[in-house]
């Protein structure tokens, strides 16, 4: 579904990511665990196509396209998500308005026809009750006065309106209490599915207590240096990424 | 009579002097009204029209801007009152709609019937033939700086419209003042409100300019607003003048005591337009809330100039003023907000911000505060820049087409001004409107 090749990216002329490869295969998870600065964030960044991600080298391919020259709506509409550790605030834009704008856009491109208005709130009040968002935030422009938990919340409830193909979480347990991790996580996996791939991003293996992912891949200076199952998030919690990084060295 | 003061007169000065002495003669009123005419142009002789030497004048130089002064409108023939009937009007239900076509007041298309105990709408014209106590109050309200336009509107008082709604009134249906340029040629349209609210009267007052893009007329017209003792008064303001018209209106506001305006101005029309708010707060307690959206495009110039005296204590009053500005646009918003000596506990607060679309585009803001009391709260704050790019990546990954992104946040940012009209079906189709604006904008790339 996705694959990696060698991946160089430059961000205001510093390398960040230097011979990256990864390949996800339909209904993976995969996990991605690394110390600050080893380039989890610019791998989430670079494959929702952020601007001001120089790609050197190397290729990345989503059902065997490239996707470098995609611009971030296309990938989105492509079945790209992803969750932003830090979600932004837009005041002025009705959380409504913008979920309703993006689900009908992606939907449009897909060639799906839009939800009438009725179906639409029907859907949305069924995902963000699962999600324990209540109704009022949802009158409210998007993320503005929400707490760390409640953008976190949003996130993963687009994540669920939009039904992405490839979910990519960029340290979504990041200002987390351990109930909110909880209620992330059950709506992540109920997200999960055999044609669905997800790749998370985190720091720390407690996310992956919930969210157990099939791979666990450790970064350090742009690639990978280490890959296992769900016990390698384990031994990382027990032993720190000092000593896999200088084991990988 | 000035030859010594300002002996060179721009070819628009002299065709206006000439203008006034043909026709100064055939205008409606008594020998009273005659006499303001002649101050008002005399002042207007003296000083000509405003250059960027003028201070209030610094980003709209009108006297390179206004080349040619064109000639006066004159009553509307069948043909231009038909060609207005055609015009579409705001889509709100149960306006009142008063109609004036090139400056003139039309009664066929001005409803009439039916008024509401305590509610007077006359055509000015007629007022002034028959000397109504209500005419008698034009001219009342002065800026306390000399101002060309004004005097130059007052010069050629014809025709327009009085509104009276009297004490205690309450009125249901909002009043809409629509200004209609209809004529095929070229023509200059002059009108004189005035609008005088009893106390504690209450009413929702809307005013439209609109006019064919391909002619280039000019519009000059003002509007004098008596607010009395707690009266209530929304004000909804429509510039949407045809893209090659020249728009000078100037609003002069006195409000008493405990009193409460909210007055929001949608600005999307005219090649080049100047509006002047100007609102002397007269009695305590009063509440002012001003709100101003702008968007521009192509060349257009808009400028937006505020006054707001807080002549006595404990007035509160806000200013919102948001500008969008594409292309080689240009938008001018000056924001004064004087504070007298007496004006103890004043609570004033401007906010003006731009958000510039292309790099051709300008603003200019100029808040200024001149405060000579000592115990108030007063801010003010101004903002230009681009559409943020982190908010926009944002939306786009969640698939929403760029220009379609744009648009939300463009929406965001005027809606700021406009989601302060109080009015909802008036707030809905001033949003709508500029919704149009954005459509033609993401249809046009």
């Amino acid at each position: 579904m996705l694959e990696i090749k060698n991946l160089h990216v430059e961000v205001a002329d510093r390398k960040i990511l230097q011979g990256f490869n990864l390949k996800v295969g339909p209904g993976q998870v995969h996990a991605i665990m690394g110390p600050n600065g080893s380039g989890k964030s610019t791998l989430a960044y670079m494959l929702a196509g952020k601007p001001g991600y120089r790609i050197t080298d190397g290729s990345v391919t989503f059902d065997g396209e490239d996707i470098l020259e995609l611009a971030p709506d296309e990938r989105a509409a492509k079945g790209i998500f992803l969750a932003f550790q830090y979600p932004m605030e837009i005041p002025g834009v009705a959380s409504m308005v913008f979920l309703r704008t993006a689900l009908n856009a992606v939907r449009k491109r897909r060639g799906e026809p839009e939800l009438s208005t009725p179906d639409f709130l029907r859907l949305v009040r069924e995902k963000a009750k699962d999600l324990g968002i209540d109704q009022e935030m949802l009158k409210r422009a998007v993320n503005v006065g929400f707490s760390g938990g409640e953008k976190k919340r949003n996130e993963i409830l687009q994540m669920s309106l939009l039904e992405p193909k490839l979910c990519v979480l960029d340290e979504t347990d990041s200002g987390l209490d351990i109930d909110a991790l909880k209620v992330v996580a059950d709506g992540v996996n109920r997200l999960r599915s055999p044609s669905r791939s997800m790749i998370v991003i985190t720091h720390y293996q407690r996310l992956l207590d919930y969210i157990v992912p099939d791979f666990v891949h450790v970064m350090a200076k742009g690639r990978i240096v280490r890959c296992g199952g769900p016990d390698l998030a384990r031994e990382l919690e027990e032993r720190g990424y000092a000593a896999i990084e200088a084991e990988a060295a | 009579m000035n030859a010594d003061i300002r002996p060179i007169r721009t070819a628009a000065e002299q065709a206006l002097a000439t203008a006034y002495e043909d026709t100064k003669s055939r205008l409606p009123g008594g020998p009273e009204i005659a006499r303001l005419r002649d101050r008002a142009f005399s002042a207007f002789a003296d000083s000509g029209l405003p250059t960027r030497r003028v201070e209030e004048w610094k980003y709209t130089d009108l006297r390179t801007l206004l080349r040619e002064a064109a000639p006066l409108a004159g009553p509307p023939d069948a043909g231009a009152i038909a060609r207005a009937k055609e015009t579409v009007s705001l889509p709100v239900p149960n306006l009142r709609q008063i109609t004036l076509v090139n400056g003139s007041f039309v009664p066929e298309l001005s409803d009439l019937g039916d008024l509401e105990k305590k509610l007077t709408i006359l055509p000015l014209a007629r007022a002034l033939a028959e000397k109504h106590p209500l005419a008698g109050m034009i001219g009342k309200l002065r800026p306390e700086t000399h101002n060309a336009t004004l005097a130059l509107n007052t010069a050629f008082l014809n025709d327009g419209v009085l509104i009276e709604v009297g004490e205690g009134a309450v009125l249901e249906r909002p009043i809409y003042l629509r200004h209609v340029f209809a004529g095929g040629t070229v023509a200059a349209a002059f009108a004189r409100s005035l609008v005088v609210l009893g106390r504690a009267a209450a009413a929702t007052l809307v005013e439209s300019f609109e006019g064919p893009a391909e002619v280039a007329y000019q519009r000059n017209a003002v509007t004098e607003l008596h607010v009395a003792d707690r009266a209530n008064l929304s004000f909804v303001r429509l510039q949407a003048e045809g893209e090659s018209a020249l728009h000078i209106s100037s609003l002069l506001t006195e409000i008493a005591g405990g009193a409460e305006l909210s007055f929001a101005a949608l600005t999307l029309g005219a090649a080049v337009s100047r509006q002047n708010v100007s609102l002397h707060l007269a009695g305590e307690h009063t509440q002012i809330n001003l709100a101003g959206a702008t968007l521009l495009r192509g060349r257009q110039h808009a400028d937006n100039t505020l006054v707001l005296d807080h002549a006595v204590p404990n007035c509160t009053s806000r200013v919102t003023f948001r500008s969008v500005l594409d292309d080689t646009s240009r938008g001018v918003v000056q924001g004064r907000i004087v504070v007298r000596p007496d004006a103890q506990k004043t609570d004033a607060r401007m906010s003006l911000g731009s958000l510039l679309l292309a790099e051709g585009a300008e603003a200019d803001q100029k808040p200024e505060l001149e405060i000579f009391a000592d115990d108030v709260q007063c801010a003010h704050g101004a903002t230009s820049g681009a559409l943020d790019e982190q908010l926009l990546f944002y939306l786009l990954a969640r698939g929403i087409p760029r220009k379609q992104a744009e648009a939300l946040l463009i929406q965001a940012f005027f809606g700021a001004a406009l989601e302060q009209v109080r009015h909802e079906g008036l707030r809905e189709a001033l949003i709508d409107r500029a919704g149009k604006w954005l459509e033609l904008r993401e249809r046009a790339s």
